[in-house]
C-alpha cells in the first residue's frame, strides 16, 4: 500500500497530463449530459432580458480575443440568440482589437440562424481604441464615437440608428471579457451615465467580479464555462418552446469534460497530500 | 471520422499541435508555432491601429486640412524623443499630458464605483430591508469578513492581543477567497484546453457530433 502511494504521489507531469487529456476526451466522444443548475447571477441576466420590450436595443461588447474564447464565445453566442428570439435590437461593439472578428462572425451566424435584417434588427460598429473615451463617448453620442459602422456604412443612414442616440437609447451593456473592461463599463457607463451593466467574464476573472454584483452595479454575471453553460441550458429551453431549432450546446457538452477533469484533480490532490504526510512520517520515524 | 478540407483549418491544427508538444519538453517545433504568434501579432495590432486609429484620427482630419490635429501628432510622436539622448527629456511632455487627462478621468469614475458604492454594498442595512434570513447572514459575512481582512493590512500597531486574533481570522478568510479564485482559475484553464480539443478532435479531425 505504502509503496502504490509513493508511486502515485511522484508521478511525472506528462502522465498526470496524459490522464487529464483523457479525462477530456472521453466525454468529448461520449457525451454524459450532467443536469445543468441556473445559478442567480444568470438566472438575473436572463430574466433581466427578458423582461425588456420588445424592440429594445441593447449593446454587446467583443471584449475578448481568441486567447479565452472557449468560455466567452459561448456565452456571447447564447446572450445574442436569447437578444434576437425576443426580437431585441442588438448593437455589436469589440473594445478588444485580438476580437474583431469573433464578434463578426459570431453575430452574424445568429442573424442567419434567425433570419434577422442587417442594420434594423442588428448592426456590428467594430473596434475603437481607447476604451475609457469610447465608453464615455457613448454616453453622449454614439453617432459621433462610431460615425460608420464595420462596413464604412454612415450608422444614420441605418435604421436601428434613428432613435438610438446614447445609453438613454440603450437598456443594457453586456461585456464579455477576460480582463478589466467589465470593471471599467462599471465605472464609466454605470457610474457616470448610470447605464444597466452585466458581464460575461473568465473564470480567473469571475472572484474579482462578484462584489459589483451584490452592490447591484451588474443586472447579472455569467463565470467562465459553467456560467455559458447555465445560459445556454436557459436559451434551449426558450428555443423549445418557441419551436425554434435549438442551437449545438457547446459549453453544456464542456462542463462534462470539466465535471470529470475537477474530479481527477481533486483525487490527484488528495493522493498528493496523503503521500506527503506519510513520506514526512516515515522520515520523522 | 470526416477530416477537414479547408487548409486554414490544417495550418491551425498543426501549429496548435507544435505548441502542446511544449507538453512534452521544449523543442524547435514550440519555438517556431510561439514566434510566428509573436511576429503575426505584432503586424496584426500595427495594421489595425493604423487603419482603427491613427488613420481616422488624425490622417483623415489634417486631409481634410484641419491641421490643429498635427499637435496630438507631434505630440505622440514626442515619445521616439527618448531614443535621442539630447532631447530625451521631451518624452516627460506626452507622459505629463497622458497621466494627468487619465488621472482626471478615472479617479473620479473609480471611486465612485470601487470604492463608494463598494463601501455602500458592505455596510448593514436595517433587518427588514433583507429578503431572507440567508441574506442577512451573507450581508453579516461581509460586513465583519472585510473588518477582519482589514485588520491583518493594519501594521501601526504589533498583531498581538485582539488585534492578533482579528488578523489570523482575517488572514483565514483571505485564503477562502485565494482558494475560490484558483479553483475558478483551474475550471478556466480547463475549459481553454477544452476548445483546443473541440477544435482538434471536431473541426479538424470531424470525431465530434455536434
Amino acid at each position: 500500500m505504502n509503496n502504490l502511494i509513493h508511486k502515485l504521489t511522484h508521478l511525472n507531469r506528462q502522465t498526470i497530463y496524459g490522464i487529464l487529456a483523457l479525462g477530456i476526451i472521453l466525454p468529448l466522444l461520449f457525451p454524459l449530459r450532467l443536469p445543468e443548475h441556473v445559478s442567480p447571477p444568470v438566472q438575473r441576466l436572463y430574466d433581466y432580458i427578458e423582461s425588456l420590450p420588445e424592440g429594445s436595443a441593447i449593446l454587446l461588447s467583443v471584449d475578448f480575443g481568441p486567447d479565452v474564447l472557449p468560455e466567452t464565445y459561448p456565452m456571447f453566442l447564447a446572450v445574442l440568440r436569447h437578444a434576437m428570439a425576443r426580437n431585441i435590437r442588438v448593437i455589436g461593439i469589440c473594445l478588444n482589437p485580438a476580437g474583431i472578428g469573433l464578434g463578426l462572425e459570431g453575430i452574424q451566424k445568429v442573424a442567419k440562424e434567425l433570419h434577422k435584417q442587417y442594420g434594423t434588427d442588428y448592426v456590428y460598429l467594430g473596434f475603437k481604441p481607447n476604451l475609457g473615451a469610447t465608453m464615455l463617448g457613448l454616453g453622449e453620442d454614439v453617432h459621433k464615437v462610431f460615425p460608420t459602422d464595420y462596413y464604412g456604412t454612415p450608422i444614420d443612414s441605418l435604421p436601428l440608428f434613428r432613435n438610438v442616440r446614447n445609453y438613454n437609447d440603450i437598456a443594457l451593456v453586456v461585456s464579455f471579457s477576460g480582463a478589466s473592461h467589465p470593471a471599467l463599463w462599471v465605472a464609466y457607463a454605470n457610474a457616470r451615465y448610470g447605464e444597466k451593466i452585466a458581464a460575461g467574464v473568465t473564470g480567473v476573472m469571475a472572484a474579482d467580479y462578484y462584489p459589483y454584483l451584490q452592490t447591484g452595479q451588474f443586472v447579472g454575471m455569467l463565470a467562465g464555462m459553467k456560467g455559458a453553460a447555465e445560459y445556454e441550458y436557459l436559451v434551449e429551453k426558450l428555443f423549445r418552446e418557441k419551436g425554434l431549432p435549438t442551437p449545438p450546446p457547446f459549453a453544456i457538452r464542456g462542463m462534462d469534460s470539466i465535471s470529470i477533469a475537477h474530479l481527477l484533480i481533486i483525487v490527484l490532490v488528495i493522493i498528493g497530500n496523503i503521500g506527503y504526510f506519510m513520506e514526512r512520517k516515515q522520515k520523522g520515524a | 471520422m470526416h477530416l477537414s478540407t479547408d487548409p486554414w483549418v490544417w495550418v491551425a491544427a498543426i501549429l496548435s499541435l507544435f505548441i502542446f508538444s511544449f507538453l512534452y519538453k521544449d523543442n524547435p517545433l514550440y519555438k517556431f508555432a510561439e514566434h510566428l504568434l509573436v511576429g503575426i501579432s505584432a503586424g496584426y495590432y500595427l495594421a489595425l491601429y493604423w487603419h482603427n486609429g491613427m488613420y481616422p484620427n488624425i490622417i483623415a482630419h489634417v486631409k481634410d486640412g484641419n491641421l490643429w490635429y498635427l499637435f496630438p501628432l507631434f505630440l505622440g510622436l514626442l515619445y521616439f524623443a527618448i531614443f535621442v539622448p539630447k532631447y530625451a527629456y521631451l518624452i516627460r511632455w506626452p507622459i505629463a499630458f497622458l497621466l494627468g487627462a487619465g488621472s482626471g478621468i478615472a479617479i473620479p469614475a473609480t471611486f465612485q464605483a470601487s470604492i463608494y458604492k463598494q463601501l455602500e454594498g458592505t455596510l448593514l442595512n436595517p433587518l427588514n430591508t433583507y429578503p431572507s434570513a440567508l441574506a442577512v447572514f451573507n450581508a453579516l459575512l461581509i460586513f465583519f469578513g472585510v473588518l477582519l481582512v482589514l485588520t491583518y493590512f493594519f501594521f501601526s500597531k504589533e498583531h498581538k492581543g485582539v488585534l492578533g486574533a482579528t488578523s489570523r481570522v482575517g488572514i483565514w478568510i483571505l485564503m477562502i477567497g485565494f482558494g475560490a479564485s484558483f479553483g475558478y482559475t483551474v475550471m478556466a484553464r480547463v475549459s481553454l484546453l477544452i476548445g483546443r480539443l473541440h477544435f482538434l478532435l471536431g473541426t479538424w479531425l470531424g470525431l465530434l457530433r455536434f
